[in-house]
């Protein structure tokens, strides 16, 4: 069945932001071109531009984040925009017409945009689906779907140490199963033209037909890991550390965690990125998190801007025409 | 009352019957075909002309809510619904709430169906207390009060020794048990298909060893107690393989599909479209394929509904929140018609998957139009044209995969013995 | 109607102008920043000819236009960049074209954002009618009456030539 990509509008631009894949090439770098200007935004005396003054900014969280709603909260507030901050506990999770009345009330508050995190995959889609004509969604993670921001500064990240995308091996290692980053982060790579993104996992970790998705799939890191531009650990939860999917996070650490001496084996120039929070020991070594290599602070500052580029593009459509003065 | 339906395209596949008759109908119960009866004075004629005859419909699996979820729907919302479908008899499956393990709650049904019913209802009684999967239920008692057979629905039983007795127990009193194959420490959580959508869309995902698994472990028990087994909504090409080895190895069991598995893959998930959201799930192109197929080589017996209304809230949710079952009633004629087009079985072959083979398995005499038989019939304007809206079904569900479908056909009249229990 | 601006006489004259506000002000060493992307071009022949000491600065007013929401972004503009403090400094802003004033609106409110400068200079190439805001130039190189349909756009860096268009 095909269906129109509720994210654009009827001239192809970004209206809701919730996954990459669909995504033409162009209007990813036109996010990361964007970021780039916002980039400077931060090292300046007043750390703020007006361009959404006057909008709101609702941050539905579903799911607690810390770090994923602060920096959202603090592009929105450097684009000048009123930020509100909303955490709705999954115990007292609403359904059907109780979240849709919330859904209005807050369109009532005249919202103009509403980041959504939730537990469940499709909850963006469900949202942009249900929220009026003039309201955005930006999707801030969706259950095992997608997280397409994390994926888009990552993608900046890249970008500012490899500039081409075409030349690149990338290589994704851990629990891709449960991953919305790393889902995000396939399309994104491919989108952009990376000739060879591997992921790597064991078995248990691994989707079935996650060939399916243009991926080389290696169940060895250490041959996954061979001449790899870019090295991404993914978080491992808690939860899943012991258990039918791995026996234990020592023995993870020994077969998949990114050890100095198997980094050795990717490029000597290899980056290695972390979408955090890091448990380290087990799927980085801290000489490697914290090393030369590491570009996981970056990343998280590169946040910003990627989030900036999003919404300004989201909330700054409008006819086509030439700037006149 | 004397009833002579004239000129219909009459489609009787128990009695190699396809041709324009004229049926006669006295006292509920069909008189004659072709020659009217001696001194037969019609009180009431109506013209088939153009229109196609069919005998009632026999719908394995069909939830009607009540009694317990009469807010999703009531017995008279779905069977008006059934009977517009053409469909004069229903099975249900026990879990309703409370649960068909005991016959009060069956008497309760049938004298609501006595005062609102436009169809038939057969119940299906609990295979264990409580749907539990621990204590066998009063199969007994739940013959005496009308059970066609017994089910555990899809509540699981872990404990196969259970399982077995059950099995045992259900063979003594001559009762067909009804299998939902699923093994649930496999399946649970999951709401899609285990595939490329399911990665793409990071859905939690049911493989299909689910239900394979599960095929093995029950045929094996079915061969060991000899109990009559019935195999509900099969959705795995594989499954379908293994019931054809078992039929083949001499194993009289028989098994059934619903009708959107034939049309449906998990592509038409979408981008979370939570009316797609089915158990068993919507599988791959090729398991379509292999359920098809499982038709025309008679390894399945039946098509059915699997009807689950709903209300609008319980769509309302992203994807896996979203509860799951499909409205399917309204349009399971019609759409299974239409696999004339697009397979090899004929007309009549689709009919007989949709009332006689039914019947069979059920152990009655009914879903055929032979002289004696009551008079359950459906009178079908094949060239009827309509869509698929919320106001074109009769269901009080409104969650059809198939919405916004152009349907080719319609059922114009049903009567159930002999009575107009539906006119368009 | 002037059908060929001579931009290089133009630029002369208001060198020649500069250096005496500079003087007349006592200000010796001043700032200069262009605005994305005509006025870069004119601040960059200006900036050279007064062989200024600092370098200049370039600004993207994108993020601070009024107009953001019908005219959205454009991404491939270069970004802001100010590579000095301009903190108690004096700042000749460039543009080519002062129409509405709005992009002189937008570039004074980022300046603002960065410091708090001593003073601002307004030096435009073109300076025509249709003043929307209360804002003038300092340093005029040709004043133009020109209608509502009437364009105005220069086109370089290399060679920087100045065209007149009518829009329908």
């Amino acid at each position: 069945m095909k269906q129109q990509d509720i994210q654009l509008d009827s001239q192809g631009r970004l209206r809701h932001f919730l996954t990459i894949e669909g995504l033409k090439r162009n209007i990813l770098t036109d996010i990361l071109d964007t970021a780039e200007n916002f980039s400077t935004v931060g090292t300046r005396n007043v750390k703020k531009v007006p361009l959404l003054r006057g909008k709101t900014i609702a941050n539905l969280f579903f799911e607690p984040s810390t770090r994923t709603r602060t920096t959202f909260e603090l592009a929105a507030k450097r684009l000048s925009a009123d930020v509100l901050n909303i955490n709705i506990s999954t115990s007292s999770t609403t359904k059907g017409e109780s979240l849709l009345d919330m859904l209005r009330n807050l369109e009532a508050m005249h919202c103009d945009m509403f980041v959504v995190r939730h537990n469940a995959s499709g909850a963006a889609h469900f949202f942009a689906k249900h929220v009026a004509p003039h309201i955005s969604v930006i999707n801030g993670g969706d259950g095992s779907h997608a997280h397409p921001t994390q994926a888009m500064l990552d993608m900046f990240t890249i970008r500012r140490h490899k500039q081409d995308f075409t030349k690149l091996t990338v290589a994704i290692v851990g629990d891709i199963l449960h991953s919305r980053v790393a889902r995000s982060q396939i399309h994104a790579l491919t989108t952009l033209g990376v000739p060879e993104v591997r992921v790597i996992g064991p078995q248990t970790l691994i989707p079935k037909d996650a060939a399916g998705l243009g991926v080389h799939v290696y169940h060895d890191m250490k041959e996954g890991i061979r001449d790899a531009d870019v090295v991404i650990m993914l978080r491992l939860q808690r939860e899943r550390m012991q258990g039918a999917l791995l026996p234990s996070a020592n023995e993870y650490y020994r077969t998949y965690g990114l050890s100095p001496s198997k980094l050795r084996l990717a490029k000597p120039d290899a980056i290695v990125m972390h979408p955090g929070p890091i448990n380290r020991g087990v799927e980085i070594a801290s000489s490697v998190a914290d090393g030369p290599q590491s570009v996981i602070l970056e990343q998280v500052t590169n946040g910003i801007a990627i989030r900036m580029a999003v919404m300004s593009m989201v909330l700054g459509r409008g006819p086509e025409e030439e700037a006149e003065e | 009352m004397r009833i002579h339906i004239q000129n219909g395209l009459l489609i009787d596949p128990a009695h190699q019957i396809e041709d324009i008759h004229d049926l006669y109908i006295n006292d509920g119960q069909i008189v004659s075909i072709g020659k009217a009866p001696d001194g037969f004075q019609a009180d009431q004629v109506i013209d088939a002309a153009e229109k196609m005859i069919f005998p009632g419909l026999v719908d394995l699996q069909t939830r009607l809510r009540e009694p317990g979820l009469e807010y999703k729907a009531t017995i008279a919302s779905e069977t008006r619904a059934a009977a517009a479908g053409g469909i004069t008899t229903v099975c249900l499956p026990p879990d309703t709430s409370p649960i068909l393990d005991t016959p009060a709650v069956i008497e309760l049904i049938h004298r609501r169906n006595e005062a609102a019913g436009c169809a038939e209802i057969l119940t299906i009684g609990a295979l264990t207390k409580g749907l539990a999967g621990e204590e066998i239920s009063e199969m007994y008692e739940l013959k005496r009060a009308g059970c066609v057979g017994v089910t555990n629905a899809r509540a699981p039983i872990a404990n196969t020794r259970v399982m077995r007795r059950a099995m045992e127990y259900a063979a003594n009193y001559d009762l067909t048990i009804f299998l939902h194959a699923d093994d649930h420490s496999l399946s649970e959580g999951g709401c899609a298909h285990e595939g490329v959508i399911s990665t793409r869309l990071g859905l939690a995902a049911i493989p299909e060893a689910a239900e394979t698994m599960a095929v093995a472990r029950l045929l094996m028990l079915v061969e060991q107690t000899g109990v009559r087994a019935h195999f509900c909504q099969l959705s795995s090409a594989k499954s379908v393989q293994m019931i054809h080895r078992a039929q083949y190895d001499g194993l009289p069991v028989t098994a059934d599909v619903a009708l959107h598995h034939l049309y449906l893959t998990d592509m038409d998930i979408g981008y979370f479209d939570s009316n797609c959201h089915v158990i068993p799930p919507l599988r791959g192109q090729r398991d379509k394929s292999g359920l098809r197929d499982g038709l025309l080589n008679g390894t399945l017996h039946a098509i059915c509904s699997d009807h689950q209304p709903h209300e609008p809230d319980a769509k309302l949710a992203p994807f896996c929140e979203s509860e799951p079952g499909m409205s399917t009633i309204d349009t399971l004629l019609p759409l299974a018609l239409r696999l004339a087009d697009e397979t090899d079985l004929s007309t009549p072959d689709i009919i007989s998957l949709l009332s006689f083979q039914p019947a069979r398995i059920l152990g009655l005499d009914i879903g055929h139009l032979g002289i004696g038989a009551r008079a359950d019939l459906c009178i079908f304007d094949p060239e009827a044209r309509w869509t698929v809206t919320p106001d074109t079904l009769l269901s009080q569900g409104k969650n059809s995969p198939f919405m916004d479908w152009e349907i080719k056909g319609q059922v114009v009249q049903t009567l159930l013995a002999g009575k107009t229990v539906f006119k368009r | 109607m002037p059908e060929n601006i001579n931009v290089h006489a133009l630029l002369e004259g208001m060198t020649a102008a500069l250096r005496r506000r500079l003087q007349e002000d006592g200000i010796d060493d001043p700032l200069m920043i262009g605005i994305q992307t005509g006025g870069v071009w004119v601040a960059e022949a200006l900036h050279d000819k007064l062989q200024l000491q600092q370098p200049l600065g370039k600004l993207n007013i994108s993020f601070y236009r009024d107009d953001f929401t019908r005219i959205g972004m454009h991404p491939q503009v270069q970004p802001s960049s100010l590579p000095f403090d301009v903190n108690d400094r004096h700042i000749i802003l460039v543009d080519d074209v002062l129409h509405t004033g709005r992009t002189i609106r937008a570039a004074l409110n980022e300046i603002f954002d960065y410091g708090r400068p001593a003073s601002v200079i307004l030096a435009a190439l073109v300076v025509r009618s249709g003043r929307e805001l209360p804002i003038c130039a300092d340093i005029v190189g040709e004043e133009l009456q020109l209608s509502d349909r009437q364009h105005v756009k220069l086109t370089g860096p290399d060679p920087l030539k100045l065209a007149i268009q009518e829009s329908k």
